[in-house]
């Protein structure tokens, strides 16, 4: 049961890395760019949460809600403000005001909230799930996680397959000048990609921190950078790669956590991500491009 | 013709680097340098050293690797390492630190090479995501290890000091996880740091500037026709990434040397480090080595001289950069620099061009 | 980083060749091994066949061209040539020598250089460095001689400099040697990649639609140049190109290429004036 129990919970963190590779995944398969910050915005996400739910004492869901409509403004204010400016430029340049926006959002949080973690209170109050007569406990934070994972999969592939928006999306991603000659808005349909990815990021902040209450600053990068190597993992720009790729990482975190060494555990998840790449170096998912000459 | 303008372009560089170094020796003997600035001069020149040999694969080689840190960080704990072993056997200090400046460069640039073999097929962000990895994977596992030496040699630990299971009486553990290495002499001045510095300009600006140089650039500007007209694309990309990567371990050294306490965390050797130097490289311009140094001095001294704005210090710092790039790369802003320099040269010039 | 070869090569190569071309132009002495002798050539991408059962025995100092409407494998045939594609069937000979199989760059030391259809230079490089690019395995000193700056490197970079700068005169490109090579005009950035491919020595040298994007006046010049490159360098040439005139005004012999495979070949007055050559050009 012990197995189970951790495969379990690393399915759940998976789904987690899931959420956000999907904003990466999305941003750099429309907008060609490595969002850096992105993980930040999860952070900032789980601070309004934090700061609705225990400053204030209001409902965990009007946290959510609030931290959604918070990170979605932030998400198309920075790329308006940091990245469009620099949509010709080299995809360094975008790389670095990244770094930039990134340090940025990390310093403000450490202004307004300190250096030290605070408690963060689990925005699932349901009751945990006992299983096998107590053998087996499955909190109800990663029951939630999972089924939100899973909506979120499904609602965001019914998008993009189904709505204008989405086609346009789809087609910037495909040939950002042929889509604009199409008379697609260009800028319009990469911030509305900019808008998603970081409500999702708010979404998993709320998430993540319900699973690992403690939170800083710096809380977002580290799974901002696993959420990064599982869209590379999955093949990034593939909205299915993120979930394959989140999921597979999550498992193998864990699991190197319970069985190998907890202190291994990156190293691990890093060696593995190596080995897929030298393989199969788009991805799993993703797709094989060949130079002409 | 272009040779001269390349001479003097780089007497212009070494000179910077010298002149900065007569600057601060007049400022320390006058009593200028606050305790503050003088304990920041080894970093500075570590960083350039660090910008530099980046560039060399950044902006020479033109692949983006994010695993510069842990190159150094090898550097720094073989280099370490070795000035505690041969703590008896070599007495000079001076003589420890310079074998462990060699041993250093060459286990980065052995580790280079390792990893350069199977990764450097990876192009663009695949390869960046990859270096970062193997960034990580030499911390992590730097961080797990523990080394002794007793009476009857060393032993290697993945776990605990007592799972070294050395004699009690001559046991002294070298490398102790988590920990790191302490008790390294402090070895590194400032005049050293700035002579490996000018070594470090001296193999990069000859490299650049000579037959491999230009076989680099090639595989750079277009791989496919490097290919055909016979330059091997992986021997000299293999040759750039391990160059850079054994002055990065050079780098390390130094470091390793400037503090009494080795440990291999986030905050000395974590992919942020490695994105840190890709500023660096990238603010003073790709391929542009005058440019890395320029950089990486002005920006690891900048969080310090705002040290007064103390909590507003990494915000000005984060703002700065994100102006800056966008100052440096938007379209936009390139069009009005250029305009604005027009009308300050006069409307003679112009027709010129 | 002592990889390199030690030894300083001299190799002269093209110029020296350069006395020798009093031997009538498109004559093929019989007996005489080809310089480039290919036979039944294929390669299929995904079931559909590129090139199929292509064959060419092409002369010393032959000035050939391949024509064929869009799509029909004349590229490919420039990539299995080179070593970019691996062909599923058929061989190779170069000068007798067995090449097929080879990869690019070592194909490229067995004497077969080549330009491309979308220009690649290296945009960042001089224009000189271009050309001492070609050079590199014919003017060697090793890494280390050239970070320590010993004399070698500068004997060897003074050779090389006299023999770019003779190369780029030959294409009037010696005034422009210390711009970045993105900064020439088109016309002359063609000629700069046949430089470069000149540098390499080789034995045969396969330019790719050279007068793409060139008008008239460019087109005559480089029709010029190009037989002017023959004479001097004694060089054997097959060309891709589609500007008929530039084809019947220096080609001796051409190989029409349809669907993958050879439509006829011979003289070019014979070629160009096949119905089924027409046929395939304009359609039924």
């Amino acid at each position: 049961m012990g197995f189970l129990s951790y495969f379990i919970s690393g399915v759940s963190l998976g789904a987690v890395y899931a959420i956000i590779a999907l904003g990466y995944t999305m941003v750099y398969g429309i907008a060609r760019m490595l969002n850096f910050a992105h993980g930040d915005i999860i952070m900032v996400g789980g601070f309004v949460i934090f700061t609705i739910v225990s400053t204030l004492g209001m409902p965990p869901l009007l946290g959510i809600v609030v931290a959604v409509a918070a990170c979605t403004v932030l998400g198309v204010t920075t790329e308006r403000v940091a990245y469009r400016p620099l949509r010709e430029a080299s995809s360094l340049a975008v790389l670095i005001t990244a770094i930039g926006v990134s340090y940025l959002l990390q310093n403000i949080a450490l202004l307004v909230f300190g250096s030290n973690p605070r408690q963060f209170t689990s925005v699932v109050t349901l009751p945990n799930l006992v299983l096998a007569g107590g053998a087996l406990t499955i909190s109800s934070t990663t029951i939630v996680t999972i089924i939100s994972c899973i909506i979120i999969m499904v609602a965001l592939t019914a998008f993009i397959n189904k709505t204008k928006i989405g086609q346009a999306m789809l087609a910037v991603s495909e040939d950002r000048g042929a889509a604009s000659l199409m008379g697609i808005d260009v800028n319009k349909t990469i911030a509305v990609t900019f808008a998603i990815g970081s409500a999702l990021a708010a979404i998993a902040g709320a998430l993540l921190c319900s699973a690992y209450p403690s939170l800083t600053p710096y809380t977002g990068s580290m799974p901002g950078i696993k959420a990064f190597t599982a869209a590379v993992f999955g093949g990034i720009g593939s909205i299915p790669g993120a979930l394959i790729g989140g999921i597979i990482l999550g498992v193998i975190e864990n699991l190197s956590k319970a069985y190998i060494s907890s202190q291994l555990s990156d190293a691990i998840v890093f060696a593995v991500l190596i080995i897929v790449l030298l393989v199969r170096p788009t991805g799993i998912l993703g797709r094989k491009i060949n130079e002409k000459v | 013709m272009m040779k001269n303008k390349v001479r003097i372009q780089n007497a212009v560089t070494y000179g910077m680097v010298i002149l900065f170094w007569a600057v601060i020796q007049i400022m320390d003997k006058t009593g200028h340098l606050s305790s503050l600035f003088k304990g920041l001069l080894v970093p500075l020149c570590m960083y350039a050293i660090l910008a530099v040999s980046l560039n060399l694969t950044v902006g020479i080689l033109g692949e983006l690797s994010l695993g510069h840190a842990g190159f150094m960080c090898l550097g720094a704990f073989s280099g370490a390492f070795l000035t505690n072993c041969l703590e008896t056997a070599v007495p000079s200090v001076g003589l420890r630190f310079f074998l462990a400046l060699i041993l250093g460069a060459l286990v980065a640039g052995v580790f280079g090479l390792l990893i350069g073999i199977p990764v450097l097929r990876l192009k663009g962000d695949y390869l960046a995501i990859v270096t970062l990895a193997f960034g990580e994977i030499i911390k992590n596992l730097i961080n797990v290890l523990y080394v002794g030496r007793d009476a009857n040699g060393f032993h290697f630990s993945m776990k605990d000091t007592t799972s070294l299971g050395m004699d009690k009486e001559t046991g002294v553990v070298l490398i102790k996880g988590a920990q790191g290495i302490t008790g390294t002499p402090r070895a590194a001045t400032f005049t050293i740091g700035i002579l490996l510095l000018l070594l470090t300009l001296f193999i990069v600006l000859n490299l650049i500037h000579s037959r491999t140089g230009r076989a680099i650039m090639s595989i750079r500007d277009n791989r496919i026709a490097a290919e055909s007209i016979g330059i091997n694309i992986t021997k000299y990309k293999l040759m750039a990434f391990s160059i850079s990567a054994a002055l990065a371990g050079m780098a390390g050294v130094l470091y390793a040397h400037s503090l009494s306490t080795l440990q291999a965390s986030s905050n000395n050797f974590g992919y942020n480090k490695s994105i840190l130097i890709l500023v660096f490289v990238v603010l003073g311009g790709l391929g542009n080595m005058r440019g890395s140094i320029i950089a990486a001095m002005l920006l690891t001294a900048l969080p310090e001289l705002l040290r007064g704005l103390n909590d507003y210090r990494m915000l000005i710092y984060a703002i700065v950069l994100i102006v800056m790039t966008i100052f440096n790369s938007s379209p936009k802003a390139i069009e009005l620099r250029s305009v604005v320099m027009s009308r300050l040269r006069g409307g003679a010039k112009k027709e010129v061009a | 980083m002592a990889a390199d070869n030690k030894s300083v090569k001299m190799t002269g190569g093209a110029v020296k060749n350069g006395a020798s071309s009093g031997q009538a132009a498109g004559t093929k002495d019989s007996g005489a091994v080809p310089t480039l002798e290919v036979k039944n050539l294929s390669i299929s991408f995904g079931g559909l066949k590129a090139v199929d059962g292509f064959n060419v025995v092409i002369g010393k100092g032959q000035l050939y061209g391949l024509i064929g409407p869009n799509g029909a494998g004349k590229t490919t045939v420039f990539n299995l040539l080179t070593g970019v594609y691996k062909p599923d069937t058929g061989t190779i000979l170069l000068d007798g020598k067995n090449i097929t199989g080879k990869k690019t760059i070592e194909i490229n030391q067995e004497g077969i250089a080549r330009t491309f259809q979308n220009i690649r230079l290296f945009k960042e490089l001089s224009v000189l460095d271009n050309v001492k690019v070609g050079l590199h395995n014919h003017h060697k000193y090793s890494t280390l001689e050239g970070i320590l700056r010993l004399p070698s490197f500068y004997k060897v970079e003074k050779e090389m400099n006299e023999r770019a700068m003779e190369l780029l005169s030959v294409f009037d490109l010696d005034k422009e040697c210390d711009y970045k090579a993105s900064n020439l005009p088109y016309g002359k950035q063609r000629k700069l990649e046949i430089a470069r491919a000149l540098a390499t020595d080789p034995k045969l040298l396969l330019l790719d639609e050279p007068a793409a994007g060139m008008n008239p006046n460019e087109t005559a010049e480089l029709m010029e140049t190009i037989r002017f490159v023959r004479e001097k360098f004694n060089m054997t040439i097959l060309l891709i190109e589609h500007d008929m005139k530039l084809v019947a005004g220096i080609c001796e012999r051409l190989t029409v290429l349809n669907f993958g495979q050879v439509l006829t070949q011979g003289e070019t007055s014979e070629v160009l004036n096949d119905r089924r050559v027409i046929t395939a050009y304009l359609g039924e």
